[in-house]
């Protein structure tokens, strides 16, 4: 299912870091999501890996042990690694792209939700621990609890329509938020709204209410 | 292949041209060509354990990954497709992996594959704009300030953050960004 009509795309900082492999997990599966239902982001990422493959030419080389080679020869002839390759074709005709199925372990009917308040609901995905990645679940026309960012916060919508201050992001756009933005994103009324979003620092809410629950919630 | 194919079979298998790495790929896909893998060796394998001690790897483990990368070129030859990535680019993209696996020890999310899939035959013509791009970017990439080129470096291969950059380097991170941002936009007004 492609989205033509993306007007919010990654940051060359975001696919660069992706394509050099050093973005958290959590953000990795935002940019593979988006990159999935974009083709302008998906041209751009192969340009950045071309630009990894030309550093790889020009970076200097460094002196292998003696008998590399042939240990490598040797390891090659006792056959192709146990780690399996990912080579089934992938192609998800879902509401999530592939690389989000593998981590919710099917499409929408498969997450496991748990509510947060104001009928809004969210899923906690696995990923390592240097940033958190979550799906939200936002009913047509309400609230995310008003906040602040202390790190960068990415939010890429699959379902639905959010309106914040300035803009409206609908499936397949990207918002980058960071410690500048203060934003009230608000569902479109048209239909409930479901985002995919990372941040690599505890979200800042200004009500008392969504600060006390906080630790709970795990943002 | 039939009786025809007798004499092309062994042209096939004739020298190829020392930097042709797309047709040492091939060798390696066909004919299981150890004289070809060799010679790729040489001249990555020393690369990719450079790029992967840059990256924070102690030299016993990049010299462990780099084989590791080299090993997996030749179990995955058949899945190189020429006129998608240069073998540079593809060696980097199994480097880049190998290093968020042992060195970062995380997944790597992948995006879906394309709906076409990797063609049966490369487009020729498709193959050859694509080298000569790589050409035009390597040499823009040669030419950048040294100062916008090493901050490229260390975002690819320093494995830090922009701030960890900023951290690091002492420059502030607006400063950082801008160059970042004037080097990407020099390669590619020389890549127009
Ligand atoms: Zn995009
Ligand atoms: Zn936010």
């Amino acid at each position: 299912m492609k989205t033509p009509q993306i007007k919010h795309h990654l940051t060359d900082e975001l696919l660069m870091a992706y394509s050099a492999g050093s973005l958290p997990e959590a953000f990795s599966l935002v940019v593979a999501t988006h990159v999935s239902l974009c083709d302008e982001c998906r041209a751009r990422l192969g340009s950045f890996d071309t630009l990894g493959g030309a550093m790889l030419e020009e970076c200097g080389s460094a002196e292998l042990d003696a008998g590399a080679l042939d240990a490598t020869m040797a390891r090659i002839l006792e056959g192709a690694p146990q780690v399996a390759p990912k080579e089934k074709p992938r192609k998800s005709r879902g509401v999530f792209p592939g690389p989000l199925q593998d981590y919710v372990g099917g499409d929408v009917e498969a997450v496991k939700w748990k509510p947060v308040g104001m009928g809004v609901r969210q899923a906690i995905l696995p990923t390592s621990h240097d940033a958190s990645v979550r799906l939200l679940y936002i009913p047509a026309g309400c609230a995310v609890p008003d906040h602040g960012h202390r790190g960068t916060e990415l939010t890429l919508v699959l379902q639905g329509a959010f309106m914040d201050e300035d803009d409206r992001f609908a499936r397949g756009d990207v918002e980058v938020a960071d410690e500048d933005l203060e934003h009230t994103p608000i569902a479109d009324i048209g239909e409930d709204c479901i985002c995919l979003a990372a941040t690599d620092a505890p979200l800042r809410f200004r009500g008392i209410v969504p600060r006390l629950a906080q630790p709970f919630l795990k943002i | 292949m039939n009786g025809t194919a007798g004499s092309e079979e062994l042209s096939r298998k004739g020298p190829i041209r020392s930097d042709d790495w797309a047709a040492h790929v091939s060798r390696i896909r066909d004919d299981k060509d150890q004289a070809a893998f060799a010679e790729l060796f040489r001249h990555f394998a020393p690369r990719v354990k450079a790029f992967l001690m840059k990256s924070g790897a102690d030299a016993a483990l990049a010299e462990e990954c780099a084989q590791e990368v080299m090993a997996t070129l030749w179990h995955k030859a058949h899945m190189f497709d020429p006129a998608r990535a240069t073998v540079a680019t593809w060696i980097f993209t199994i480097a880049r992996n190998r290093k968020i696996d042992a060195l970062r020890k995380q997944n790597r999310p992948e995006p879906e594959d394309l709906p076409w899939g990797p063609a049966a035959e490369p487009d020729q013509e498709d193959v050859l704009t694509l080298q000569q791009e790589t050409q035009a970017l390597g040499q823009a990439l040669a030419e950048l300030p040294p100062k916008q080129r090493e901050l490229i470096e260390r975002a690819y291969f320093g494995d830090l953050s922009h701030s960890e950059i900023a951290a690091e380097t002492g420059l502030p991170l607006g400063t950082i960004k801008s160059r970042i941002r004037l080097a990407l936009e020099r390669l590619r007004h020389e890549m127009k």
